[in-house]
């Protein structure tokens, strides 16, 4: 049994519904790098600028994206572990049946700058980035949250400090949280932070970047989808108040 | 023995019901053969291509219960071909013509299509009971003839098949006369449920015990079920899904709080951890708790409901649990006997997942922990050997280290020690799974040791033919040996033929067996099939027989070759 059978054996079996997804939503340039990078674990020379990833990320949510419960090719797919990691056929001895309920949990580590503890969240319990950021609120409900629906970004009104929610990837770069669609973010989080915007000054400078199209097309989304704008732009804020 | 008239032996025979003890009365003598014969109901047949259907119907008349199982155990985790075999059509279709009474049928592992299903619903007045675990090839509409034609159904249930849905329609099939029922499980149907017609189901079944629901029935609808059925004794419950708030989630607990005949629970398929609050009242009562398809709950909502269930006898759980989680269980619950931990995440990002710590908390604090299956990250010998002091109960124990060749992670040895010790001071072992670094010397020991197992998988260990013939040859009551992706070749297979027919089966992939030494050694047994399956196309079938086999699966058999293989499995 060669890694490379294994390998393929293991591609064929879960699918590629995210990829396809993908594919099928972007259009835009760099879709066919970001498609075989993700596929060959490639190296983020690849990601798509952070315009490209939100277009997706509006596009998909609103054609469905936000289904509790999705049909089984969705569970299945959101789950597809990286392809670059080989897999065994019929190891660990776990039952097919077995494999797609636990298929649907998936813990991500959170870290709040400044907090001096850290949370779990199991990603697979959401639809949406909205969902997420809900329940970050529910669990660090200590700090006040705030989402502003059209600012970019949140200013703790007290500490003039604000933050980012990122995240790492399967590649182990990190991310602005948004820049896929969400079944794709779950499957690629390794964890999420909440970063000072200081200390997220690479990432800020893509946000930047794009601005003016991020802000045509949450117009576009607007009409429908409020919220999720909100979600979409990360904005976030958290305002930091002494723990007992 | 002095003359006893057969009636009275007959009587006799009524009392005793394991299988074994029935087996071995048949052997006594003729006399005894006859009268054990023409009593016995219940008959087990551990692998349905063993023995022919009109055979078992020769030998047992009377019979009412059968229990089958089809397609090899490795087949859960596909290692076996979809469409390998395990029919039940042929049985069912000889049962009807030969006008046998049966009332129970529990098939394992087979195909049953919705043809069987019909068949079998038609064919058996007094159809009572029918078990399915494992099975596949059917639809809604099988279970549809089921529940229509079975008047007086006591027993459906469905344990992790695969079925293909097609809609909620089959739940209305219940005749209005049907008023039976005592078991129902539809917990692996992914489908919409007709819920008017579960509902009215349940309100005119009241000897209803068991009742496990899937994913498709909602907390509400759980709530106004229970209302009707308070008496039940195990209950699944669907999604547990709802705003804690609400009127729903109150009205649900209050409902709970009468509902203290609950002895056994699982499902949660779909949960929201505040709401679990619940189900405490029912905790208390609980000897089983299944939470290993509930991947919403965890970390401290896990460990909460554990803490008011104090009970329990049989835990299964997701390994979200933790060591940690798993101290609280050791120190909760001390009538443990069974344990098993399912992996949240299999493929191994390293998130959740337990370790050699969690199990030996539960060794020294659950005395009665008799059964294991325990998916871990890592495992020491040192935690081994403790484990095997402080339980030396086990007669099934399962390791699987997720990785799985990996070393003791502290000494960096094999973990042959370690299973060592769970072999020697586990006299009555019966089920033994490896996993982890492993030499030939775990053979060693499991062949001197594990007098009285009869089941054991093998996978990615050994060093040599010696490994795989130190359990041949030691242990004696061994039926079903199954190996993967170890260095077993012809010497260890064709060392002792004999022992095969002592045996129900021999598993082995991906090891170092060629055709030649299967070949042999079907020559040599005639009573063994031994099968080659080949999918893999680009190699033409036995066009060398010094190539290795890809996977080979033999059996004993009555009744030689079985005709509805595929193409690409080869009986030698």
């Amino acid at each position: 049994m060669s890694p490379a059978n294994l390998n393929e054996s293991s591609d064929s079996d879960v699918g590629s519904l995210n990829f396809e997804e993908t594919k099928l939503t972007l259009g835009l340039p760099g879709v066919e790098c970001r498609g075989t990078a993700a596929e060959s674990g490639g190296k983020s020379g690849v990601k798509r600028g952070f315009s490209n990833t939100i277009d997706l990320n509006l596009r998909s949510s609103s054609s469905g994206g936000d289904k509790r419960c999705g049909g089984e090719n969705d569970v299945l797919g959101s789950a597809k572990p990286p392809a670059a990691k080989t897999q065994m056929v019929g190891w660990p001895p776990v039952r097919a049946s077995r494999k797609n309920v636990m298929r649907s949990c998936k813990y991500v580590k959170v870290a709040v700058d400044g907090a001096p503890y850290l949370r779990k969240v199991d990603l697979e319990m959401y639809n949406s980035y909205q969902q997420l950021l809900g329940a970050l609120e529910d669990m660090f409900s200590c700090f006040t949250i705030r989402n502003y629906l059209n600012e970019r970004r949140i200013m703790d009104q007290v500490n003039g400090v604000e933050y980012v929610a990122t995240y790492e990837d399967k590649d182990g770069d990190w991310m602005l949280v948004g820049d896929v669609p969400w079944k794709m973010f779950v499957e690629i989080c390794k964890r999420l932070r909440l970063m000072k915007s200081s200390e997220a000054i690479g990432l800020e400078f893509i946000l930047q970047e794009h601005l003016p199209r991020t802000q045509v097309q949450v117009e576009e989304e607007d009409i429908c989808e409020g919220v999720t704008v909100a979600v979409q732009r990360l904005l976030v804020s958290f305002n930091l108040v002494p723990l007992v | 023995m002095n003359y006893c008239p057969d009636e009275v032996m007959e009587h006799v025979f009524d009392f005793i019901t394991s299988h074994k003890d029935r087996n071995a009365v048949s052997l006594v003598c003729k006399s005894w053969y006859q009268i054990e014969r023409s009593s016995r109901q219940k008959v087990f047949i551990g692998n349905c291509y063993a023995i022919s259907p009109e055979r078992v119907i020769e030998r047992f008349p009377e019979l009412k219960s059968l229990t089958l199982k089809g397609k090899p155990h490795f087949a859960d985790f596909n290692l076996v071909p979809h469409d390998w075999g395990g029919f039940v059509y042929p049985w069912i279709e000889a049962l009807a013509n030969h006008r046998v009474g049966l009332e129970e049928l529990r098939l394992k592992r087979m195909v049953v299509s919705d043809e069987s299903l019909e068949l079998l619903s038609k064919s058996f007045v007094n159809f009572k009971s029918l078990v399915l675990v494992s099975c596949e090839g059917f639809t809604t509409d099988g279970l549809a003839a089921i529940a229509a034609n079975c008047r007086y159904l006591r027993e459906l249930d469905l344990q992790e098949n695969e079925v293909e849905d097609h809609k909620g329609h089959w739940i209305s099939c219940f005749p209005e006369s049907c008023t039976s029922l005592v078991s129902l499980n539809f917990a692996c149907l992914k489908g919409e449920i007709n819920l008017t017609a579960l509902e009215r189901l349940v309100a005119r079944s009241p000897n209803l015990k068991s009742l496990r629901l899937n994913r498709a029935v909602p907390l509400e609808a759980l709530q106004r079920i229970l209302m009707r059925a308070p008496q039940l004794v195990d209950l699944g419950t669907g999604s547990f899904l709802h705003d804690p708030a609400s009127e729903a989630y109150s009205k649900l607990k209050a409902t709970l709080l009468k509902c203290n005949s609950i002895r056994t629970l699982s499902g949660f398929l779909e949960v929201s951890p505040r709401c679990l609050p619940a189900i405490y009242t029912v905790c208390q009562n609980l000897t089983s708790l299944n939470l290993s398809y509930a991947p919403g709950i965890h970390g401290n909502d896990m460990i909460k409901l554990i803490q008011h269930c104090r009970k329990l006898e049989r835990l299964w759980i997701l390994d979200c649990i933790g060591d940690k989680g798993l101290g609280v269980v050791a120190s909760t619950c001390k009538e443990l006997q069974e344990l098993r931990v399912f992996p949240s995440d299999p493929y191994g990002v390293g998130n959740a997942a337990v370790t050699e710590e969690g199990l030996v908390a539960i060794s020294a604090g659950c005395p009665k922990l008799h059964s294991l299956l325990y998916f871990c990250q890592q495992m020491t010998n040192a935690a081994l050997i403790t484990v095997a002091k402080n339980c030396s109960n086990f007669t099934r124990f399962r390791l699987c280290i997720l990785d799985p060749t990996k070393p003791d992670p502290v000494t960096l040895q094999p973990l042959d020690e370690g299973f060592g010790a769970i072999v020697q001071s586990c006299k009555r072992l019966r089920r033994l799974s490896l996993s982890g670094l492993l030499t030939d010397q775990v053979f060693l020991y499991i062949g001197m040791y594990a007098e009285q197992l009869e089941m054991l998988s093998i996978a990615f260990a050994g060093d040599s033919d010696k490994g795989m013939l130190y359990v041949l040859n030691g242990c004696k009551n061994l039926r079903k040996l199954e190996i993967r992706d170890s260095p077993f070749g012809n010497k260890a297979l064709s060392d002792d033929v004999g022992k095969y027919e002592t045996m129900r089966s021999l598993w082995m992939s991906s090891c170092e067996v060629t055709l030649e030494g299967c070949k042999a050694l079907a020559k040599n047994m005639p009573r063994l099939n031994v099968e080659i399956i080949n999918e893999d196309d680009e190699v033409a079938p036995s066009s060398d027989d010094r190539q290795i086999v890809g996977k080979m699966y033999l059996y004993r058999t009555l009744v030689g070759p079985r005709k509805d293989a595929p193409w690409y499995v080869e009986i030698l």
